[in-house]
């Protein structure tokens, strides 16, 4: 990783290596996406952390200028709020697959969501295991053909966005790497807002569940007319599943999660600050 | 020796903790055990409180008083006694007189409870008084310690439960005539001591190392470490975040220190299992860690709240590929403030993660320990880059020593990629260059040649200094060991020990000369296979005695006695 070059903070400032993902793979497009939405928002590659799980989505890091760290399978979350907690001014954004998001790491989002830490969840969803070379996943649809399911999924897929909005989640979008300005506004929206921003973002496989065909046909943006502010309206509209719906499903302002911890600190500060020999001394 | 024992949910413990704090604040040493039931209210719980003019080594071997406060509590319990002991029971919860032939004092704690406080659940400060009034205890003392545990209760539970101590007071004054010998009058005493227990030690011991971020899932025997830290860190600027799992505790840790700050959690058998895929990783990474496992009885659930020293395989190998990390293991009350902050020390300088043993045995146990001299604690931190570095920055640069500086996010020019795939200097992913895979590996593990001089100089030895039968033990066994010893000694025995408080790299440089000059080699732990005997045979080609007891209960120091004078027959 080499040093930067100018102090223009251009997309091209945070590329680094070109990633080994297969030619034509989605998240050409969501990495393009995010280097824009950070140029936009001028923030300085020293003060982002990319946190990444294990998957296709997983080498996201290696590919950007900025500080990267790149976990076991399923953890992104727990290691992001790690960091937040202990950096608070830095730009935390956690990037996992949907076999790393929902499969392993199902169990932190709810956990996440309901805290309000302030890190950007962006899973890059393909409904499929990519690099194990082509499983069906928590979001494939039910029948599908994979290395696992020879005669079919029997499972129902899950909905992350209605699941996220159920959890609490105050931030809720869902974008296509085949939007890739759409994306890099979603993007910026996620990072700026205040508490925990979940992203889904379709993200084709073109080598083990090409959907580049299909997606066009079932996109369609949240409709003008939806209240974001609404938790029943946007989980409404995470449930109908005609349209594949493109946008913020649900915004809203609650205080974060580092935010009421360091509200405790200050309590704790208000009290008279003791010295760590006053504290021993409780024990005498 | 005192030992107290009930019903669970009686106020066992509570009254044991009462009398613990009284006679710390009279001026004697204690040493605390307890065990309780698994369940919160009902079972059989006892607690036993020893207390000395003297510095004390172990919980003892058999108690000097009983107190039962009912017929199972005797019956659980007295087998242990002597002739020269006394119990103490409730008459009113004792269908027949118990059949001992030491001196018993018969106390209707119940009735007097019920008729002159109004209040049965006061019993146990009835006992107290009785215990103070029976044996000398200095009554201010008491009076001061249970007025100090209800102040927050209001005036009424606090005036019932002193006027239930003095009621147990007088009659144990006025209406029974002493026939023992025990008698616990305050000692004066110059220095100023701790009474805390070896969670609360650690706990205060992680503020003083720098602390600034805890995580961790409530789980017996390591929960109060988390309770301690969730009041007292955020004075000191820290936070402490309860998590959803072990593993995300873990990783919290990890991301937290990732970006530079001093982190910890602490768990038990089951949590450290959860633990284990990122301990790969912080390994791997190289991101310093400290991971406290307070050992329970395992395998699986367990035995909760009962102690074994059964994780220490788990601490030393858990984990898939080749994945060294710091062991160590805390030896006392007092060993637990020095040995976390130590723990921090290593992590920081070597970048590893450290695995800290501690066990119930030794964290719930309360004990006097000088307090501490805290003006020349050292804190060590990770070595950063420096400017010259940040012109072409590699994270893990290959050294004489195995450690490279480490950046923290914000530093301009420092940014690299942690990761667990196997990476080159500059962190990005090497899989396809074999060499560089063995490169790394024994970069990982050079680092550990600079540990083992430092687990020489924090072996401790006990004994004579050239024994023929040598003792190694490791963790909380080193008070039990060291009084067996004295006991040894005395009858003149040729007996001494070492006590290793960093098991992992294993301190060669004092276990090599030790073991070859001695005749037979004792090594007592609390688990059924001899773990550390194990590691240790992978290295000497010495018939080590095992001694091992897993029953979720402590060594006592007779045991360890036996053990020796067995030995010492067949030379």
């Amino acid at each position: 990783m080499s040093e930067l070059g100018g102090t223009e903070l251009t997309p091209k400032t945070y590329q680094d290596q070109h990633p080994v993902w297969c030619p034509g793979c989605g998240d050409f497009g969501v990495l393009d996406a995010m280097a824009k939405a950070f140029s936009q928002l001028k923030l300085h590659p020293k003060d982002i952390v990319l946190v990444s799980g294990i998957g296709c989505s997983g080498r996201t890091p290696g590919f950007m200028k900025c500080y990267g760290f790149h976990v076991v399978h399923g953890r992104v979350l727990p290691v992001s709020m790690g960091v937040k907690l202990a950096q608070p001014a830095l730009t935390v954004v956690g990037v996992g697959g949907d076999g790393d998001a929902f499969a392993i790491g199902g169990g932190h989002i709810p956990h996440a969501a309901r805290r309000n830490i302030s890190v950007t969840y962006l899973v890059m969803d393909n409904s499929i295991y990519g690099l194990t070379k082509g499983q069906f996943s928590p979001t494939s649809p039910m029948g599908l053909e994979a290395g696992s399911t020879p005669y079919g999924s029997v499972e129902a897929p899950l909905n992350p966005l209605a699941m996220t909005i159920a959890y609490g989640a105050t931030f809720v979008a869902r974008g296509y790497s085949g939007k890739p300005k759409e994306l890099t506004d979603l993007i910026v929206r996620a990072l700026t807002h205040k508490g925990f921003a979940f992203l889904n973002v379709i993200s084709p496989c073109i080598t083990y569940y090409n959907t580049y065909k299909t997606i066009p046909q079932q996109i369609a943006p949240v409709p003008a007319t939806h209240d974001a502010s609404s938790q029943i309206a946007a989980f409404t509209l995470a449930q109908d599943t005609s349209r594949m719906y493109l946008g913020v499903f649900y915004e809203t302002t609650q205080p974060t999660y580092e935010e009421r911890l360091h509200a405790n600190v200050a309590k704790a500060a208000a009290a008279g600050v003791p010295r760590l020999d006053e504290i021993m001394a409780s024990f005498v | 020796m005192f030992r107290l024992g009930g019903e669970g949910g009686e106020g066992v413990l509570s009254t044991g903790q009462l009398l613990t704090l009284a006679l710390a604040r009279a001026g004697h040493e204690i040493y605390t055990f307890q065990t309780y039931p698994a369940e919160i209210k009902g079972g059989h719980a006892n607690f036993q409180v020893r207390a000395s003019e003297h510095v004390l080594l172990s919980q003892g071997d058999h108690p000097d008083i009983l107190l039962a406060f009912n017929e199972e509590a005797f019956q659980k319990h007295h087998g242990d006694l002597r002739q020269d002991s006394v119990v103490v029971y409730d008459s009113d919860s004792f269908p027949r007189q118990p059949v001992f032939a030491g001196i018993s004092y018969g106390v209707p704690m119940t009735s007097i409870a019920v008729e002159k406080i109004g209040l049965k659940l006061s019993k146990n400060m009835v006992a107290l008084g009785v215990l103070a009034g029976l044996f000398h205890l200095p009554r201010e003392a008491i009076e001061r310690v249970v007025e100090d545990r209800f102040s927050k209760k209001g005036a009424e539970i606090r005036q019932k439960n002193l006027a239930a101590v003095q009621a147990g007071f007088a009659y144990a004054t006025q209406q029974l005539t002493k026939r023992d010998p025990y008698r616990l009058e305050g000692v004066r005493h110059e220095k100023q001591e701790l009474v805390l227990s070896g969670n609360e030690s650690l706990a205060l011991g992680a503020l003083y190392a720098g602390l600034k971020l805890y995580a961790g899932y409530p789980i017996t025997p390591a929960t109060d470490i988390m309770e301690f830290l969730a009041e007292e860190l955020p004075k000191v600027g820290g936070v402490v975040v309860q998590t959803e799992d072990e593993i995300s505790a873990i990783g919290a840790v990890l991301g937290a220190s990732y970006a530079g700050a001093k982190a910890m959690t602490a768990t038990a058998g089951p949590g450290l299992s959860l633990m284990v895929e990122f301990l790969g990783l912080a390994t791997m990474a190289e991101v310093p860690s400290v991971i406290v496992d307070v050992q329970r009885a395992g395998p699986s659930t367990g035995m909760p709240t009962k102690t074994e020293q059964g994780d220490l395989y788990l601490a030393v190998y858990g984990g898939h590929g080749s994945c060294p990390r710091i062991v160590m293991a805390l030896t006392s009350v007092q060993d637990c403030f020095t040995g976390i902050i130590q723990a921090f020390n290593l992590s920081e300088q070597f970048q590893t993660p450290v695995i800290v043993l501690s066990d119930q045995y030794l964290g719930h146990r309360k004990a006097t320990v000088p307090k501490p001299d805290t003006t020349h604690i050292q804190r060590v931190e990770r070595v950063q880059p420096t400017g010259e570095d940040l012109q072409d920055y590699k994270r893990y640069r290959f050294s004489a020593s195995g450690i490279s500086p480490m950046a923290i996010p914000g530093l301009d020019g420092g940014g690299y990629v942690a990761t667990g795939l196997e990476h080159n200097e500059y962190g990005d992913p090497a899989a396809s260059d074999p060499e560089n895979h063995f490169r790394m590996t024994q970069k990982r593990y050079q680092k550990f040649t600079a540990v083992e001089p430092l687990a020489n100089d924090a072996v401790r030895a006990y004994g004579v200094e050239h024994p023929e039968i040598g003792i190694i033990g490791w963790g909380s066994t080193e008070g039990v060991i060291r009084e067996a010893i004295e006991m040894a000694t005395a009858k003149g025995y040729s007996v001494g020990a070492l006590h290793p408080k960093i098991l992992y790299p294993l301190p060669l440089g004092q276990l090599t000369p030790f073991i070859k000059q001695c005749k037979r080699v004792i090594i007592p732990e609390v688990n059924f296979t001899g773990q550390f005997a194990t590691l240790l045979r992978k290295r000497f080609a010495t018939d080590f005695i095992q001694l091992n007891k897993c029953t979720g209960l402590p060594f006592s120091p007779l045991e360890i006695f036996h053990q020796i004078e067995a030995v010492a027959k067949t030379l």
